[in-house]
């Protein structure tokens, strides 16, 4: 199998296809790091899918006031916070949140990017200077100001959250869309594309697009940890998700009240942002490696 | 640049518009008369079509005025003024823990590379950007603070000793010092430090990170083999000649650090009650006082603007190949 698959002449494209695959594999493999970040970022979509069962019988937003503030104890690992909720079960299910702030963002940012790079990059002219000026704008914007002032225009919750983090995140996309473009768009194969008489969508959607995907997706991976905190930080000013939504962020603010006698309670949603962003962040550096090392 | 102002205020104007808050009926009142309601609408324009809406708000925001705060009851430009000094104080100690510690420490896992400099360097700031300024704020503040009382808790100086030096620069350290009052500059000292060294490790984080990129680019170069191969000390090599190559690019960072740590300031200053500009913006938002969130969001971003601007401006100065393009 090892040797089929790092055969130098392959014989099929499939063969040669599946090498290239194993070869960014185990240059990325070969960095601890990048697998730590790996094994987190992994670790967090399994709790968040299995969260009902990690939790067991213990459920986040159940509200029980005679055991409010409870240190941690076997029925309570992290304790309970001031309603007398479960810590454990809320940093768990929190997760969920997380990971579906991050994955709408990222649905978001990523298309707008390309349609607006794309073009920008493939036809020049006016329509980049406008598109670019465009995204220039956005792009000096204060980032998290930004994202308040739409949050409270909006209106709080999660929705709103994910519209503004994507309205002030996805300029950078759309430059990185627009470079790659550039450098791809008088290369052979694109002009083989357009004798063969591909229309400027085709080429755009079909040739040229495929080829950003690699450094957009690595840049999304990069920007996650920046996506956790602000949709955290958001989450703290009580912006994002509402209660009694376990979401990390907020869980912090509220053990703000009480956070002289029961750390716990602020301490360790903190620590979830924490690990979270740092898993993204290892991941994101080493999928940058490997493109850079290919590249 | 005048594009981006321009783009700025046609933001903040449409988010004036789609807030779901009637700023007329927030000034009336929900018990006031169909008729006041319309004669406080017309007065604050609010029936004219858009575009003439616009035109007339950035005429005001060209003048400075952004309006009247609900809360105060003063101009929102008076509120911003005075609080502003608070973050700035703060965001300019933390720039300089940022920038001072940062820098060299960048350059050190630079020369070090794959070495203990480098990877401490690194382990430093991927803590540092994967952190929630809020939490570590809050972590700081239980362990520092209540735990073991080497500083003074949230605010940014003890009532006791509030309006004590007259306001000259607005940064109460500086006024302290300038006034001679050192009891009153140990308070506000004290008041300081944790924040400002929480914000600052986060700046000489990303400061730090990027740092190291642009010198391992510099010492790729052939320049450097050529001065060493003259035999010209390390020291001298790597930061006389290649920090020296790197300072246009350092420049960008620091400016982008800054201008980081201006918008940061809504969660750091509600986490250390800290009466600046963030604080100003987050109470405000709470209180549906729309002019004074605007208002601080207007600020913010040409803050931005102007730093780019400055920036910009600096680049000849420290770089003569681009003072001879100019």
């Amino acid at each position: 199998m090892r040797a089929w698959l790092l055969d130098p002449a392959p014989a099929s494209r499939r063969q040669a296809r599946c090498g290239r695959w194993f070869r960014a594999w185990l240059g990325f493999s070969s960095n601890g790091l990048a697998m730590t970040g790996l094994a987190i970022v992994v670790a967090l979509v399994l709790i968040a899918v299995c969260a009902p069962l990690i939790a067991g019988s213990r459920a986040a937003t159940l509200q029980s006031l005679g055991d409010r503030l409870q240190p941690a104890s076997r029925a309570h690992w992290f304790g309970t916070d001031e309603l007398g909720r479960d810590i454990f079960a809320r940093t768990v299910f929190g997760a969920r949140i997380t990971l579906t702030i991050v994955a709408l963002v990222g649905a978001i940012v990523v298309p707008v990017g390309l349609v607006i790079g794309l073009p920008a990059g493939y036809f020049g002219g006016a329509v980049d200077a406008v598109l670019m000026r465009l995204t220039d704008i956005f792009l000096a914007f204060p980032r998290l100001v930004l994202a308040l002032a739409f949050a409270a225009a909006l209106g709080p919750g999660i929705d709103n959250a994910v519209v503004a983090i994507a309205l002030t995140t996805w300029p950078p996309y759309a430059r990185l869309a627009r470079a790659e473009t550039l450098t791809h768009r008088h290369a052979e194969f694109v002009q083989a594309a357009v004798l063969q008489g591909a229309s400027r969508t085709s080429i755009l959607f079909r040739q040229i697009l495929p080829l950003c995907l690699p450094s957009v997706l690595i840049r999304l991976t990069l920007d996650m940890a920046g996506i956790i905190i602000t949709a955290a930080g958001l989450g703290f000013l009580g912006l994002g998700a509402q209660p009694p939504a376990p979401e990390w962020g907020a869980m912090v603010a509220s053990g703000r009240q009480v956070l002289l006698n029961q750390w716990w309670v602020a301490t360790i949603p903190g620590i979830a942002i924490f690990v979270t962003s740092v898993g993204f962040n290892l991941l994101g550096d080493g999928l940058r490696d490997v493109a850079d090392a290919r590249g | 640049m005048v594009l981006t102002f321009l783009g700025l205020t046609v933001v903040t104007f449409f988010i004036g518009r789609v807030i779901p808050i009637d700023p007329a009926l927030a000034i009336v009142g929900s018990k006031a008369s169909n008729e006041t309601y319309e004669r406080v609408r017309a007065e604050i324009g609010l029936d004219l079509p858009l575009p003439v809406q616009y035109w007339r708000y950035l005429a005001k925001v060209l003048h400075g005025d952004f309006g009247t705060s609900v809360i105060t009851s003063q101009p929102v430009l008076t509120d911003m003024l005075s609080v502003f000094p608070a973050t700035l104080e703060l965001a300019l100690l933390a720039l300089l823990i940022g920038a001072v510690g940062g820098v060299p420490l960048g350059v050190v896992a630079a020369t070090h590379r794959g070495r203990w400099p480098d990877h401490l360097t690194r382990l430093l700031s991927l803590f540092g950007y994967s952190m929630p300024v809020f939490w570590l704020g809050l972590v700081g503040l239980l362990l520092f603070y209540a735990k073991l009382g080497w500083v003074e808790g949230p605010g940014r100086i003890d009532v006791g000793y509030e309006d004590m030096v007259p306001t000259v620069t607005g940064l109460l350290t500086v006024d302290a010092l300038l006034d001679g009052d050192y009891d009153v500059f140990r308070n506000a000292l004290s008041h300081l430090v944790l924040p400002a060294s929480i914000l600052g490790y986060l700046s000489l984080a990303y400061v730090a990170r990027m740092t190291r990129g642009f010198m391992l680019g510099q010492l790729r170069q052939e320049y450097v083999l050529a001065a060493k191969a003259k035999g010209l000390s390390q020291w001298r090599v790597v930061w006389v000649h290649a920090l020296g190559n790197v300072w246009v690019q350092l420049i960008t960072v620091i400016a982008l650090t800054f201008g980081s740590l201006l918008e940061g300031a809504v969660l750091t200053e509600t986490v250390f009650s800290w009466p600046g500009l963030g604080l100003y913006m987050k109470n405000s938002l709470f209180n549906a006082d729309l002019n004074a969130v605007l208002g601080g969001t207007v600020m913010v971003g040409v803050a931005y603007i102007l730093l780019n601007l400055i920036s910009d401006l600096l680049y000849p100065l420290v770089d003569p190949r681009a003072r001879e393009r100019t």
